[in-house]
């Protein structure tokens, strides 16, 4: 489904990918781990072309992301994003902001966008919320509004990025449960996160990146008791240890 | 002062018809300038943002070049200079068979300055309040043009509201230099009234009142449509 190769990527001097590969089959679910600044947001960030690359190749469902001649609006449109900050439009309903993708780039007409709006949120969990601002919602509710809008234009696969890591401890599980669900009716997904527990029940695979580089790749039972870095190793004992 | 104050001679014609006359050109020069200085200014201010290196770059050139030229200097390049620059025919066409040079020249002249200072406040709205939210917006699959439409400028609109009333009513001010190529506005109309009458100072008088409850008008207008659909709705909900 989606597929990296080889991927490079500077800032300036700075590498911050040094030749990545991986890949994510239909209805996987891969969570990518690593410290911070190890590259992670931004490798996939490039899988959806946010972030151009200096070298490698992508494919999202065999189209190619790097290619000049592919109509990156329209593959987008295939791929669900969330970020760690929401990034909701702050001057427009919860409602609007799920239908405003599909009307605009599905050109659905309003009603048939809300309805299908509606049928997103109840799936959220946001039923009661449909006309609330984003300032009107707490941070695990915009988050998951965030969810709905990513899941509003029917994505082949979802990308996370950091979806939890902004949030308050207490609002953590009720956007973690929502993707868990999702990943449930065979989603495919790559998520970028810190939430080990998550990684442990739903992951399928684990990727853990440290300097730009994929250091491990390998299924979760056997990332979590048997990491072939040493790098991993110290890790896990970190994060594992609270 | 030694100076015999005579009101009345403005109720006279034909000075109380020039003032009106000149009150309606000021009205046009000032509208007809602010359509085009939001219209040029909004395009180069999404511009100045477009993630394309010569985009940015075509938009910073007019900003730069527009609003460090005076603006009565601009009105004189765009009159005098401009039109012999132009191949002969339309060079000879704009002087002798555009209706209304002055006019044209004057709302082109004064919108092209206002729309650099309006371009750079739009660009700073968006900057501070709506640029992060691009990417998500791209992630959607919108396109560009779209994001800024639908997201990014409604959002910079809002938060640059205050310095776009005060950039208007500088342009309903800056509508009297217009009266250096002939354009009959409040202004001149003043001055020619003082040629014909010696009541100067009553005829600039009333000019100045005029002038005042214009600016008045146009704030209380802007704060009309701040409440109906700008951020001072969000303040109020949210408070």
């Amino acid at each position: 489904m989606i597929v990296l190769n080889d991927i490079h990527k500077s800032y300036g001097r700075t590498q911050v990918l040094r030749g990545c590969t991986a890949a994510v089959k239909l209805g996987e679910v891969v969570v990518v781990c690593g410290p911070s600044g190890s590259g992670k947001s931004t490798l996939i960030k490039c899988v959806n072309g946010l972030v151009p690359i200096d070298r490698g190749s992508i494919t999202v469902d065999g189209v190619s992301v790097t290619d000049k001649h592919t109509d990156l609006p329209a593959l987008r449109a295939q791929i669900g994003m969330v970020f760690q900050n929401f990034e909701l439009y702050p001057h427009m309903t919860a409602l609007q902001n799920v239908s405003l993708a599909q009307i605009h780039v599905l050109k659905r007409s309003r009603a048939e966008a809300d309805a299908r709006s509606e049928q997103l949120l109840a799936r959220v969990g946001l039923s009661s919320k449909l006309s609330s601002r984003p300032d009107q919602l707490s941070g695990g509710q915009q988050q998951r509004v965030s969810i709905a809008r990513a899941l509003s234009m029917d994505p082949k696969a979802m990308l996370f990025d950091e979806p939890t890591s902004a949030l308050d401890p207490e609002m953590v599980n009720e956007v973690l449960e929502v993707m868990q669900a999702l990943a449930l009716d065979g989603m495919t997904m790559m998520v970028v996160t810190h939430e080990m527990g998550f990684a442990q029940r739903v992951a399928e695979r684990v990727l853990f990146m440290d300097g730009g580089e994929i250091l491990e790749d390998s299924p979760k039972s056997q990332f979590f008791a048997n990491p072939s870095t040493e790098r991993a190793r110290q890790f896990l004992t970190k994060v594992l240890s609270h | 002062m030694n100076y015999n104050w005579d009101w009345g001679v403005l109720l006279q014609q034909p000075y109380w018809g020039w003032l009106w006359s000149g009150l309606g050109w000021t009205l046009l020069i000032s509208l007809g300038s602010w359509v085009i200085a939001l219209s040029v200014g909004i395009s180069a201010g999404i511009a100045r943002c477009m993630p394309n290196r010569a985009i940015q770059i075509v938009a910073s050139v007019y900003i730069e070049v527009f609003r460090n030229i005076p603006p009565l200097v601009q009105l004189f390049l765009w009159y005098f200079v401009f039109p012999e620059l132009l191949p002969d025919a339309l060079g000879l066409w704009i002087k002798r068979d555009l209706p209304n040079p002055e006019y044209v020249t004057a709302i082109v002249g004064l919108g092209l300055f206002a729309g650099a200072r309006v371009a750079e406040q739009i660009r700073a709205g968006i900057a501070a309040v709506g640029i992060h939210l691009l990417p998500a917006a791209l992630a959607t699959g919108l396109r560009p043009l779209q994001a800024f439409r639908l997201i990014l400028l409604p959002l910079g609109l809002r938060a640059v509201f205050g310095p776009l009333t005060s950039e208007f009513l500088i342009t309903v001010k800056m509508s009297s230099i217009s009266l250096t190529i002939g354009m009959l506005e409040l202004t001149a109309q003043s001055r020619h009234i003082e040629n014909y009458t010696f009541h100067g100072l009553e005829a600039f008088a009333v000019a100045t009142v005029v002038y005042l409850l214009l600016g008045l008008s146009v704030t209380g207008l802007m704060r009309v449509i701040d409440r109906r659909f700008g951020a001072a709705k969000y303040r109020r909900a949210s408070s």
